[in-house]
C-alpha cells in the first residue's frame, strides 16, 4: 500500500529558530497517528507542512503522492480534512450556513451537509447562528467540517479540547469509523486518558525532534517502564518488602490488604509466580504503563533541557 | 459555482445579517433627505433650493460618509479571519489566495453599492416627488453620476482597508490604521493643499493635478463638473475650474485608485505567511 504521509529529514526553520527537525516519518493509509508534545514541540508546524500552509526548509514531504506546497496542493486539498485548533466560526451565521459555505468551497454534494450536521449531533442547533453555540458544539461543527468530502487524509490539532467526555468518546468512535474506511487520521494531542485503543502509532515530539515513534507495544519495550502490579488479599505474616528473588520487583506500597509493585517488564512472571504462590491474595492486576507515562518517560529529557530558561537565540 | 462568487456570496450574506446594507442606506437616505430639505437654511430659508447646491451638499456628505462605511466594513476582512482562525482553515481548502480577495471584494462591494444605490435612490425619489421645478432628466442623470461615483469611492477605500488588513496582525491595529487612512485623505490631504496653494506665489498650473492624488479629491471634481454655479461651494477643488477635467477620465482615475491598493494587497497576501 502506498504511503500517505511521507517524509524524510523534513525540516523547518523560522529564522534561528528550529521548529522542526530532520524528521522521518512514513504514515500508510488507514492509519491512526498520534502527535504528542508539549506546546512548541512542533506538533502544529508538522501538521501545516502536511497541509502545504508552510513549505518546508530542507528535506523531503510527500502528501497522498505529491508535495503538499506545490500544484498538487489544488488535488490534495479536494481529499484533505483539517480541524484547526482554535477556530471561531462566522458567529453570524447559522450553522448550516456555515457547513454550507465550506462544503461549496470544497465543491461538495450539500446534501451531506445535513447528514454531517446530524451525524456530530447539531441537527436540533442547525438554524441556531454559531454565536449562541457552546465551546463543544463548536467544536462538533468544526469536525462537521472537518469530515466534508470523505477526506482520505484527517488532520485533526487537539480535536478535544472542550469536550465533556461523553462527547470525547463520540468523537474517537468517529475516529474509529473513519479508520476503518480507510481513512487517515493525523490528531495531536495534550489530552492522553482515552486516546490509546483509537490510535495505531504515536509519534512523540519535543522541541522539534523526534523523540519516540511506534505503537504503543513498541514504545513500552523501548521504554521498558516498569509495569504496575496490584494484589489484593489477606496476608497475615508475609512480609511483601523482602523476599524477591529478583532485584527489578519493587514494592511500592502497601498494608494489610493490598499491594502494589511496580515490576520491570522481564521480570513480570517472577514477580507472578511468587503472587500466586502465596495463599491468601485473592485478586491480581497487571497495569502496563499508559501512554501518558510513555509520553512523560520520553519527553523528560526535553522537558529538563527547557526548563532552565532558553540559552539559545539570545546573544 | 467559482470559488470567487462563493466567497462572495458568503460576505453579501454576512453583510446582509449584520444589517449593513440596511444601516448604510437609512443612514444616507436620511442624512441626503435632510440635506435637500434644508439646503436652504443657510439663506434663511426652508426647503428644496437647486439642483447644482443639492448635488454638491451630497457630494460633501459622501465625502466624508462612504470612506467611512468602507473602511469599517472591510478593515477586519483578513485579519479578522486571521484572529478567528478561519483563514488558516480557508487556506487549506481547494481555493486561491487571490480568489479569496477577490471574492471578498465583490461581497463588499456589492454590499457598499447596494446601500448607496439604495440610500440616494430613496433621497433621489423624495425630491422628485416633493421639490418644485426640478427637471426630472437633469435629477436623474446628476444622481446617477453621484451614485455612480460615490460606489467607486467606497470601492477605493474597501480596496485600502484591505490592503491593511493584509499588512497587520492585529485587528485593533488595522482599525487604528483605518481611520488614520481616512484622516489623511478625508481631512489633512486637502488642507496641506490649501497651505501649498497660499504659499505658492506665481505659476502654480501644476497644482490641480495634486488633487488627482487623492481619490475623494477626484470624486468632488466628478461630481462638480457641470454645475457652473456649484463652484463656490466645493472648497480646495476649485482650483480646477479652469482645468479640464472631464468627468470620464476621472472616473477611469477613481477606478485606478481601486485597482492599485486591491492589487497590492493580493500581492501581499500571496505572500503571507499562514
Amino acid at each position: 500500500m502506498n504511503p500517505v504521509i511521507e517524509c524524510h529529514g523534513l525540516t523547518k526553520r523560522h529564522g534561528d529558530l528550529t521548529r522542526l527537525e530532520a524528521l522521518d516519518l512514513t504514515v500508510k493509509e488507514g492509519e491512526v497517528l498520534a502527535l504528542l508534545g508539549h506546546n512548541g514541540a512542533g506538533k502544529t508546524t508538522t501538521m501545516k507542512l502536511i497541509l502545504g500552509l508552510i513549505s518546508p526548509s530542507a528535506g523531503s514531504l510527500e502528501v497522498l503522492g505529491g508535495a503538499p506546497d506545490g500544484p498538487h496542493a489544488e488535488t490534495l486539498r479536494r481529499h484533505l480534512g483539517y480541524l484547526p485548533e482554535n477556530v471561531s466560526f462566522y458567529e453570524q451565521l447559522t450553522g448550516r450556513e456555515v457547513l454550507d459555505y465550506f462544503a461549496r468551497l470544497k465543491r461538495i454534494d450539500r446534501r451531506q451537509v445535513d447528514e454531517l450536521l446530524e451525524k456530530v449531533g447539531l441537527g436540533h442547533a442547525a438554524k441556531r447562528r454559531v454565536k449562541t453555540y457552546s465551546k463543544g458544539m463548536r467544536q462538533r461543527l468544526g469536525l462537521a467540517q472537518a469530515l466534508l468530502g470523505e477526506p482520505r487524509l484527517l488532520l485533526l490539532d487537539e480535536p478535544t479540547t472542550g469536550l465533556d467526555p461523553a462527547a470525547t468518546r463520540d468523537f474517537y468512535e468517529t475516529v474509529r469509523e473513519l479508520r476503518e474506511r480507510g481513512c487517515t487520521v493525523l490528531l495531536s494531542s495534550h489530552v492522553l486518558p482515552g486516546v490509546e485503543p483509537y490510535i495505531d502509532r504515536a509519534l512523540i515530539l519535543g522541541a522539534g525532534r523526534r523523540l519516540a515513534l511506534g505503537s504503543l507495544e513498541e514504545l513500552r519495550r523501548e521504554a521498558s517502564l516498569p509495569l504496575t502490579i496490584r494484589a489484593k488479599g489477606r496476608w497475615p505474616g508475609v512480609d511483601w518488602t523482602a523476599g524477591w528473588d529478583d532485584s527489578r520487583i519493587a514494592p511500592r506500597y502497601l498494608n494489610g490488604s493490598a499491594l502494589e509493585l511496580g515490576v520491570h517488564p522481564s521480570a513480570k512472571m517472577s514477580a507472578l509466580r511468587r503472587l500466586t504462590g502465596t495463599p491468601g491474595v485473592e485478586d491480581i492486576d497487571v497495569l502496563p504503563p499508559t501512554l501518558e507515562h510513555l509520553y512523560a518517560h520520553f519527553s523528560a529529557p526535553v522537558a529538563a533541557a527547557s526548563s532552565t530558561p532558553d540559552q539559545r537565540g539570545t546573544p | 459555482m467559482n470559488t470567487t462568487l462563493i466567497v462572495a456570496r458568503k460576505e453579501f450574506q454576512d453583510g446582509l445579517r449584520n444589517r449593513w446594507v440596511l444601516a448604510i442606506a437609512l443612514i444616507l437616505a436620511a442624512l441626503a433627505v435632510g440635506i435637500a430639505w434644508f439646503g436652504a437654511a443657510a439663506s434663511g430659508g426652508m426647503g428644496f433650493t437647486s439642483l447644482a447646491t443639492t448635488v454638491v451638499s451630497l457630494s460633501t456628505l459622501a465625502v466624508f460618509l462612504i470612506p467611512l462605511i468602507a473602511l469599517l466594513l472591510a478593515y477586519d476582512a483578513v485579519v479578522g479571519e486571521q484572529e478567528s482562525g478561519t483563514l488558516l482553515l480557508l487556506l487549506t481548502y481547494p481555493l486561491s489566495r487571490t480568489s479569496l480577495l477577490l471574492g471578498k471584494f465583490l461581497g463588499h462591494g456589492l454590499i457598499l453599492g447596494a446601500a448607496t444605490a439604495l440610500g440616494f435612490g430613496i433621497a433621489g425619489v423624495v425630491i422628485a416627488f416633493a421639490a418644485d421645478g426640478v427637471a426630472l432628466g437633469d435629477l436623474v442623470a446628476s444622481l446617477s453620476l453621484l451614485i455612480l461615483s460615490s460606489v467607486l469611492l467606497g470601492w477605493v477605500f474597501i480596496a485600502f482597508a484591505y490592503l491593511i488588513s493584509v499588512w497587520v496582525t492585529e485587528k485593533a491595529r488595522a482599525a487604528g490604521l483605518a481611520l488614520g487612512v481616512w484622516f489623511l485623505f478625508v481631512l489633512v490631504f486637502d488642507l496641506g493643499l490649501l497651505a501649498l496653494l497660499v504659499s505658492v506665489q506665481s505659476g502654480g498650473d501644476w497644482l490641480p493635478w495634486l488633487l488627482l492624488l487623492n481619490p475623494t479629491d477626484g470624486f468632488r471634481l466628478i461630481n462638480m463638473v457641470g454645475f457652473e454655479s456649484a463652484q463656490a461651494y466645493t472648497g480646495v477643488t476649485a482650483i480646477a475650474q479652469n482645468t479640464a477635467f472631464h468627468a470620464g477620465w476621472l472616473l477611469l482615475i477613481l477606478v485606478g485608485w481601486i485597482v492599485a491598493p486591491l492589487g497590492l494587497a493580493i500581492l501581499r497576501f500571496r505572500h503571507h505567511s499562514a
